[in-house]
């Protein structure tokens, strides 16, 4: 199995004692972080794990296959509002999670063959305002289906929902393990945990499957790919699909762990933020487009914390909004890290080399 | 009928709004390949620099027309000043990278932009003043004031002597050349950067009179304004065949008929299910289906596959 593993990793001796290490790390963070900083950070780290599943997602549909998808947030939000609306007061419906998520997971993956059935023909760019549009139909349709009949609650969003419950253990509420008392936000880290690697286990499983091989083929040369026998149609669906149902996994998780919705969080922004993480890890390739969930989701609250103690102790005061020089800075740094690593922060080795066979060191062409 | 015929006006008025914007796109998007996400915000900062000059001036004896005019003149050197260095910094170095480099920096120059506004004008709206004449008049039942007729007329004024620029001049044939092939156009002696440089200068010039235009008439103008409206602008350009002008033209004006034409009549149509603020949907719906059936666009050249 070609993992792109560090070559000591690669070595049999150490990969499993890498596993054990990286296991412990796993259940000993949120004591070192929630502990060490606030549960508020340990929230944070949560909603990364969240983005890491998504971006994992979208990489699918951008990574991979080369779609340019600019409105992945939708799936997301399919898989939050079916969890909110089959978990909350607003049908009276009290379905348990685990029927919920695999049901998001389907609906949201049938929303994808929805959206690439008839941009199948589409390339590029055309593609991407299409699967912006797309996105934001879904989200005005949130918006907007309080009346005649009151679905979503319009903007208002769904409020109540029920907490994932695990052998009748609430997630939303601390539980006693072993004499320690473990809270809420621990909780759901470990359950995000375990959903993480199993779409991690799957999507590095695809990439290197007959399946994964064939998406790599279609982003590197359509024709080429349909020359050499592959169902490009089908191919290209089940990218979408694929891609899709990890955003609408991760969306019902959303609405358990927030227990509340509203078309808020699933503007063009949201998907946006998720494209980025995945373009600036490094497209196509899962640790890099792994460290860009973390980052992305990291960074701007690190920034958002940090940004008015920082001017408070340089000027004795705060000369700019902190929120907006949050904003400000994240800007700044998208653009500073594709200037100087166009390729993303850990790009697959094969694009490393296709960049330095390219000749000339990119940004210091005239 | 009459409603009708006010929707059609309305469209109109919007309809070229969109196009200016949409040429800007496309002029780009025709040359680089990038879609310039950033050109949203170069409309705001336009709209919001030409609002401070106005302000300023809105106290002095001068007549309200010039006022408004001098303000314009003042936006557009901004905005090109602008466009040239957004060009410089974020996407010139990234020519020979992969394809989704240049749009993610473009989303980073127009976060930036974004902030850069909100930190200078405010989190407020800011109210036009009312310097044009409003006064309607009455054709056919329905209203246009005179700065309408002006928006329409100006508009398509100022995209009639971009086709003479583009068709006739020798910059405009630089530019054709560069479209269709920039090694071997700087084989023929064309300075490729410097072509590019005039393309985004020419392009942030019809977004700031995009932004007075607009600004004017919903007499609001706001930090965020440039978002929606260079998206709304980005859709014309596709439908109508991004890379082509007369079809960015053509996308806009049909865009904005769409929209006004879809939030008049929605409601009947759906028997009241749907409502006004479906607009948007009916927008990227009719986008989708032109998509479908004409996958590059109305205007756009049938291109064969390439590898």
């Amino acid at each position: 199995m070609r993992m792109n593993l560090p070559a000591f990793a690669r070595d049999p001796r150490f990969s499993w004692v890498g596993m054990v290490l990286v296991a412990v790390a796993l259940v000993a963070l949120p004591f070192v972080v929630g502990g060490g900083f606030g549960n508020s950070w340990m929230r944070v780290v949560d909603s990364a794990l969240l983005y890491i599943m998504l971006s994992l997602g979208l990489n699918i549909v951008v990574g991979f296959a080369g779609l340019l998808d600019l409105g992945y947030i939708a799936f997301y939000a399919v898989g939050a509002y079916l969890y909110a609306l089959l978990a909350s007061p607003q049908f009276g419906l009290h379905l348990p999670f685990w029927v919920i998520l695999p049901l998001g997971a389907a609906v949201a993956g049938m929303f994808g063959v929805i959206l690439g059935a008839p941009t199948l023909r589409l390339r590029g760019d055309y593609l991407a305002i299409v699967t912006l549009g797309f996105g934001e139909i879904v989200r005005i349709f949130l918006n907007n289906l309080d009346a005649p009949v009151n679905v979503t609650n319009g903007p208002q969003g769904i409020a109540q929902i029920d907490p994932v419950r695990i052998g009748g253990a609430a997630l939303s509420k601390s539980q006693q393990w072993f004499g320690l008392t473990v809270p809420s936000v621990y909780l759901y880290y470990y359950l995000f945990v375990v959903l993480t690697l199993l779409v991690i286990f799957v999507t590095v499983r695809l990439e290197d499957s007959r399946i994964g091989r064939a998406w790599v083929a279609i982003r590197e040369d359509e024709v080429a790919a349909k020359a050499c026998g592959i169902d490009t149609r089908n191919i290209k669906l089940l990218a979408f699909a694929m891609g899709a149902s990890f955003g609408g996994l991760s969306g019902g998780l959303f609405a358990g762990f927030q227990q509340f919705v509203s078309p808020e969080s699933f503007s063009l922004l949201e998907s946006i933020m998720v494209l980025c993480m995945v373009v600036l890890g490094g497209m196509g390739h899962i640790p890099g487009v792994i460290l860009g969930g973390v980052l992305l989701a990291v960074l701007p609250e690190v920034l958002r914390s940090g940004a008015g103690i920082w001017q408070r102790a340089l000027f004795g005061k705060i000369l700019i909004d902190p929120e907006s020089l949050r904003m400000l800075l994240f800007g700044l740094a998208l653009i500073a890290v594709m200037l100087y690593r166009p390729a993303g922060l850990w790009p697959e080795a094969r694009r490393r080399r296709e960049m330095a066979a390219a000749g000339e060191a990119p940004g210091k062409r005239a | 009928m009459d409603i009708f015929i006010q929707q059609i006006i309305n469209g109109l008025v919007l309809g070229s709004i969109y196009a200016l914007v949409a040429l800007g796109y496309t002029m780009v998007y025709g040359i680089m390949g990038l879609i310039n996400f950033a050109h949203g915000e170069v409309v705001m900062i336009g709209a919001l620099t030409s609002l401070s000059i106005i302000k300023l001036l809105a106290g002095t004896s001068l007549p309200g027309p010039v006022v408004v005019l001098i303000g314009l003149a003042g936006a557009i050197p901004v905005c090109m000043a602008l466009g040239f260095t957004i060009e410089r910094v974020a996407y010139r170095p990234l020519r020979a990278a992969p394809r989704l480099a240049p749009l993610i920096t473009a989303i980073g120059v127009s976060i930036v932009l974004q902030q850069v506004g909100m930190l200078i004008w405010g989190r407020n709206y800011h109210a036009f003043p009312g310097l044009l004449p409003t006064t309607p008049r009455h054709i056919l039942g329905a209203q246009i004031t005179d700065l309408q007729v002006l928006i329409v007329v100006l508009a398509a004024l100022i995209m009639a002597a971009l086709i003479l620029l583009v068709n006739t001049t020798r910059i405009g044939r630089a530019m054709r050349a560069t479209a269709e092939n920039p090694d071997i156009a700087g084989l023929m002696g064309v300075d490729v950067n410097q072509i590019i440089s005039i393309t985004f200068v020419i392009g942030s010039a019809l977004a700031a009179v995009a932004g007075v235009m607009v600004s004017a008439n919903y007499s609001i103008a706001h930090y965020y304004m440039g978002f929606i409206l260079g998206l709304k602008a980005f859709t014309a350009a596709v439908l109508g065949g991004i890379g082509n002008m007369g079809g960015a033209m053509l996308g806009g004006v049909l865009l904005g008929l769409i929209e006004s034409l879809g939030a008049g009549y929605i409601g009947d149509l759906t028997g009241g299910f749907l409502g006004s603020n479906y607009q948007d949907v009916f927008a990227f719906f009719v986008l989708i289906l032109v998509l479908v059936f004409r996958p590059s666009g109305l205007m756009g050249e049938k291109l064969a596959e390439r590898a």
